[in-house]
């Protein structure tokens, strides 16, 4: 009995004190003191070592882009480092080109803050504001897919581009010890004051998804950020495509909407690509913007329709509907919106008809 | 001679009882990282570090060992050594390198299981007087393991990287050659054997 105890006592020791010397290696060579980041030249400001460049901006109001949430997948958060950024590491090398690597472009996500930095940040992502709110309905679309209602409260006006999207924050839960960030799309018209409307696709095992399908409840209080993103109309006459899957149809319902109040005249196809009846949502409000806009039509495509669907419309892949519908491209602009795997295809059928790639806008929902 | 004892221990482990060519230990990083000879430096020297290091500190562990006799519980012992000491190895390496921490990646904290390392320390139990090495020739034992099992890993990336442009048959591509290539570099160190006897 004795031995086993003294085997238990040197075991648990020895493991005990290897645990501390990891501990007080981790305190010691980890910790990186306090960092003076100056941006823009201007006054620099002081942060905590160790953290990302993504997140210690975060954690001075300054939110630049991320699609990702500093996984090193998106590519948004590029930032010119001039000083302190240290060797470029390989889960940057993929996303830059060389002219930006020379220059000194890092991805901010990855780069870590070990000692004084020096870095320019564009004076837009400056203008990017947090902001907080109140969910005020949440709409079943389908059976994967919710509308969240968001109040602003503070500050209660944010002024956005049809098309732009914020970055919704989760708040520690079940799946996650830290707040986590994820983009998504603005669905409401900038007009339409004190609210906006999120087009938000359960992803399975997805932090941030599960949170709002799982735990979300009205009157719930929402943190975001924003207005970020390039994708919005662009004020011309060309004929416009929209083309998108899932939950991409959410920028194109804000510039639907947008189009609408305007009294807009431009011709307009929105090509939508779903695989059953149950993945289509919005349909009779779609309808209802056909009336609304002089020349718009409304496109929807079932894949795979059910065989009990009654489906009368476009059958196929959205790339076999587009490429049945529009013989020639190339005096078109055309707004993409959903899987990266959709907006490929999609992008090299329109190539083919004629579209120039700065007539093509997308966003990728990744 | 004692000095003289010590440097026929590492050069013995070094070459004559290459632990990953005489030994076959340690193959599965050795594949893994020979692509480059830049990465392959930096692994090797992290597994001499950790070689050197965890054969000393698993000498004592195992002297605590007996003096309990608990002898028999010495591969979970060593093990708990190893896998510590490797993670404190990656702490220093994230400090002071980090373009080095992320070209090993998953393969730093893979040294842990790298059956070289464990085989070391059990393999100079029963090597010298009773009782095993002391930690000076533990040292020398562990460095000069450590010592071959980079030369080796070096070796296999210069052939590799000179191999870049060669027309190896598609079905051998990869780990099949690595494999030839391992088995011929250990036929030449079989001509070693024996040359070096530590006292």
């Amino acid at each position: 009995m004795a031995h086993v105890l003294t085997a238990i006592a040197v075991m648990a020791g020895m493991a005990g004190l290897l645990a501390v010397l990891i501990i007080v290696a981790d305190a010691v060579l980890l910790n990186y003191g306090e960092c003076a980041i100056t941006i823009n030249g201007e006054e620099p400001r002081v942060v905590q070592g160790g953290s990302s460049l993504l997140a210690s901006l975060m954690a001075h109001d300054i939110f630049i882009p991320s699609a990702c949430g500093g996984r090193g997948s998106c590519g948004l958060c590029k930032l010119k480092v001039l000083e302190g950024g240290g060797p470029l590491l390989p889960t940057e090398a993929p996303h830059l080109t060389k002219e930006e690597i020379a220059a000194g472009v890092r991805l901010s996500c990855q780069v870590r803050v070990r000692s004084d930095m020096a870095i320019e940040v564009p004076e837009e992502i400056l203008s990017v504001r947090e902001f907080t709110g109140r969910v005020s309905k949440i709409v079943e679309l389908n059976y994967d897919t919710r509308l969240l209602r968001i109040e602003l409260e503070e500050p209660a006006e944010m002024s956005f581009r049809a098309g732009q999207y914020v970055q919704i924050e989760t708040p520690p839960y079940g799946k996650t010890a830290e707040p986590v960030y994820r983009a998504y799309s603005i669905a409401t018209d900038p007009a339409e004051t004190g609210a906006f409307e999120l087009v938000i696709r359960r992803v399975p095992n997805g932090i941030c998804t599960t949170y709002v399908f799982e735990i979300m409840k009205e009157g719930d209080p929402v943190t975001f950020n924003g207005p970020y993103g390039e994708f919005y109309l662009r004020d011309t006459d060309a004929e416009v495509l929209f083309i998108a899957g899932g939950s991409g149809i959410s920028p194109i319902r804000a510039i639907l909407r947008r189009m609408a109040r305007e009294g807009s005249m431009r011709k307009a196809t929105f090509f939508y690509g779903a695989n059953e009846r149950r993945d289509l949502y919005m349909v009779e409000e779609m309808r209802a913007l056909e009336e609304k806009i002089a020349n718009f039509r409304y496109v929807p495509a079932l894949g795979r329709p059910a065989p009990d669907d009654g489906w009368d419309g476009e059958t196929g892949l959205v790339t076999e509907v587009i490429d049945r519908h529009v013989p020639d491209a190339s005096a078109m602009e055309a707004y993409l919106c959903g899987s990266p795997g959709m907006i490929d295809a999609c992008v090299k059928l329109l190539r083919s008809k004629g579209l120039t790639e700065d007539r093509i806008f997308f966003d990728k929902f990744a | 001679m004692e000095i003289q004892n010590i440097l026929v221990i590492f050069f013995a482990a070094a070459f004559t009882e290459n632990i990953l060519l005489a030994r076959f230990l340690g193959m599965c990083s050795f594949l893994a990282v020979s692509r480059q000879v830049k990465t392959a430096v930096g692994l090797g020297t992290a597994v001499v570090f950790v070689l050197a290091f965890t054969a000393v500190l698993n000498v004592y562990v195992h002297r605590l060992l007996v003096h309990f006799e608990l002898e028999y519980l010495r591969y979970v012992a060593f093990i708990i050594v190893i896998a510590a000491f490797v993670q404190f190895v990656e702490i220093v390496i994230e400090r002071f390198s980090p373009v080095l921490y992320y070209a090993l990646g998953i393969f730093l904290p893979l040294i842990t299981v790298n059956c070289a390392v464990l085989g070391v320390s059990l393999f100079m139990l029963n090597k010298g007087g009773p009782g095993g090495y002391g930690p000076l020739e533990a040292f020398a034992y562990g460095a000069g393991s450590g010592v071959g099992w980079m030369l080796a890993i070096i070796a296999m990336a210069g052939i590799r990287e000179k191999m870049e442009r060669s027309r190896v048959p598609r079905g051998l591509e990869g780990p099949g050659i690595a494999l030839i290539i391992a088995g011929i570099m250990a036929l030449a160190f079989i001509g070693l054997a024996g040359v070096l006897q530590p006292a």
